[in-house]
């Protein structure tokens, strides 16, 4: 078990007003992730629990251009993460935003 | 005197020491060994039938049987490495040079066994390729092929699995070789003759049908949500913007997720009829909606699918079918569809490099070619024009005047970035060269080369290697899409948002695409069962795909 942790400018608030989320589940190559609005609007946080050691600049990448293209200000975001490939990490981070920013 | 016929009299001998042990052309189980001792000479040229699909399984077990102080040093030319029995021959002593195309579930045993010298290998083919050299310098001096009856002529039926034996009996019986067929019984007529009698020498009644694999049978239930952003990618931007009508599917879950999406999504872009309307394609379960949908207008088949049977009979204004009402399948007239009348192969891989090479070898694994090269590539002989063609023919060359301009087919490698347990999709170097080097082989074995491949689609996006101008511009499209492979995480920024501005990479956003929305309430099969469900109850999944 790896744990790994990112912190981010964000240009923009995420939108909405949900204060938690959650999407996706724990299993192999799957990832669950829990979104929070805990933090001030500019700043993203992104801990990640993961099975699979060694994908350090990976997920580097990754939340990097998360962070870029749905600028998630003002979340904290965390992962519990079951070896998932980058695409399917990058896929439920953006549900995940999508979800808090939903009205319901 | 020179005497010409020194074949003809060689078959001869052979039918006569053959017909020893046979009533008529009739050879029973418990006799195949005395009879292939009896016919078959050391140093012979043998195609045992067998390919991705059928197989003559019985007389593949009784090749491996025999004793190798009788018949040893065989030279097998076959389609197909499949079943144990074709790697125990060589194992056993029984036979020594191996050409062949395909090897599916013995890649690994065989990968070993070459290493190992056990194998003297000719060389690894696409089928069509293999097929035309039965014809000039790899004709079989024994054909071992698979029927599903026989009539007491010898005239065969082959039922929807026609395959390849048309192709192996032409070349055998026309040029003085011998001809056995396994057949499930012996019946007083056949329900139609695909081979006629007088091409065929001995029948063996197995009791059994031969085998086949359902290879083709992808579970809607396994398609991903990025296997579905894939497949709305390839349809928005490159299907519908081509005009894709003619065109091979590849046998993975990518295209498989196409299939299921034309009712659904390509409905909703209201392509029905603009695409996918003519097939050169097995009969995949995951292509019934879209033809109850009415998308499809006609399908050649290389082969059949097992429990599609009643379905393709339903449905005779799509399949080609005989006049006893099943499916006639032909391995070489659809391979030969495929390349010549077909606008578009598109197929996933194992391994992709900076210049587009594609190879499904790994370090240990030799799975051969099968017929994706011959699909995947571009056929230089093509004279016919038509839009995708002429389309692509001009984004690759602007310059030339259109009517000296060679049209293009489109190739297309489709896969997610990173595979099965987190493996690269992306390398910098194919595991085929590193298998080249250790084998001291003349070619590194690539299922398509870069210069055949026009377009790489991932969940990252479209590259277009026909707008690419040198070989920079190819190598960071290739990065463009490779996501956050190494390959992809060394891209240069710059350059690539200048390929993505002239289109030469497209991103889901370039194509109104939202990532978020590739849900699998989009396919319009989610299981077995819904296919079931869509064919009226005409497709009859085999077991291991029914989990009710």
């Amino acid at each position: 078990m790896e744990t790994l942790s990112y912190r981010h400018t964000a240009m923009q608030r995420a939108g909405g007003s949900k204060l938690v989320a959650v999407v996706g589940v724990v299993a192999s190559g799957n990832l669950e992730v829990l979104a929070e609005r805990v933090l001030p609007d500019t700043e993203c946080e992104v801990d990640i629990r993961t099975a699979a050691e060694g994908f350090g600049a990976v997920w580097m990448a990754v939340v990097a251009d998360f962070v870029e293209r749905r600028s998630p200000g003002g979340l904290k975001l965390s992962i519990n993460d079951g070896g998932a490939r980058p695409d399917t990490v990058a896929l439920r981070l953006a549900q995940a935003v999508r979800l808090i920013e939903g009205d319901d | 005197m020179k005497d010409w016929e020194r074949q003809k009299a060689a078959r001869q001998a052979r039918i006569q020491a053959g017909a020893r042990h046979a009533r008529g052309k009739a050879i029973a189980v418990t006799d195949l060994s005395d009879f292939l001792e009896a016919v078959l000479r050391p140093g012979d040229r043998i195609c045992l039938e067998g390919d991705n699909q059928k197989q003559a399984d019985i007389l593949a077990a009784a090749l491996a049987d025999l004793d190798p102080t009788k018949i040893h040093d065989l030279h097998m030319v076959q389609s197909g490495v499949v079943l144990p029995e074709h790697l125990d021959v060589f194992e056993r002593g029984v036979a020594k040079r191996l050409d062949y195309a395909y090897s599916g579930p013995q890649s690994a045993r065989i990968a070993r066994m070459l290493f190992g010298g056990q194998i003297e290998l000719g060389a690894v083919h696409t089928y069509l390729e293999l097929f035309a050299r039965y014809f000039i310098d790899l004709t079989p001096n024994v054909a071992l092929i698979a029927a599903v009856s026989a009539d007491a002529q010898g005239n065969l039926y082959t039922g929807p699995n026609t395959e390849d034996t048309p192709t192996v009996v032409e070349a055998t019986s026309f040029k003085g070789g011998l001809v056995v067929a396994q057949v499930k019984e012996i019946v007083d007529k056949v329900p139609r003759v695909d081979i006629p009698g007088d091409q065929v020498h001995f029948v063996v009644p197995a009791g059994k049908p031969f085998y086949v694999e359902p290879l083709f049978t992808r579970d809607p239930a396994a398609i991903t949500e990025t296997q579905i952003l894939t497949a709305m990618l390839a349809i928005k931007g490159l299907y519908a913007p081509y005009g894709i009508r003619r065109l091979n599917h590849g046998i993975g879950f990518n295209t498989a997720a196409i299939e299921l999406l034309l009712p659904t999504y390509g409905e909703k872009l209201g392509l029905r009829s603009k695409i996918c309307t003519h097939w050169a394609l097995n009969p995949h379960p995951t292509l019934i909606p879209a033809i109850e949908a009415g998308w499809v207008e006609q399908i050649h088949c290389f082969g059949s699918e097992v429990g599609m049977e009643q379905y393709i009979s339903a449905r005779s204004d799509i399949f080609f079918t005989g006049s006893d009402g099943s499916l006639r399948s032909n391995r070489a007239f659809c391979q030969t569809a495929g390349l010549y009348a077909c606008d578009m192969f598109i197929g996933s891989t194992l391994q992709i490099d900076l210049q587009g090479h594609s190879s499904t070898v790994t370090a240990n694994r030799i799975a051969g070619f099968g017929g994706a090269p011959n699909m995947g590539s571009d056929p230089r002989g093509r004279r016919h024009p038509s839009e995708p063609w002429l389309k692509a023919g001009a984004e690759a060359d602007p310059d030339t005047p259109a009517h000296l301009r060679r049209g293009r087919k489109l190739v297309v490698q489709i896969g997610e970035t990173f595979g099965d347990k987190n493996v690269p999709l992306f390398v910098e170097r194919l595991d085929a060269l590193i298998l080249a080097e250790k084998l001291n082989l003349e070619l590194a074995p690539v299922m398509i080369y870069g210069d055949d491949v026009t377009h790489i689609v991932t969940e990252e996006g479209i590259a277009n290697l026909l707008l690419c101008r040198d070989k920079d511009e190819r190598e960071q499209a290739i990065c463009g899409v490779a996501g956050y492979t190494e390959i992809g995480r060394r891209r240069d920024a710059k350059m690539v948002q200048r390929l993505r501005e002239r289109g030469a990479i497209r991103r889901p956003e370039d194509l109104g695409i939202d990532s978020l929305d590739a849900g699998r309430s989009l396919l319009a099969a989610r299981s077995i069962k819904d296919l079931v469900r869509w064919s009226g109850g005409l497709y009859a999944p085999p077991s291991q795909f029914r989990n009710w």
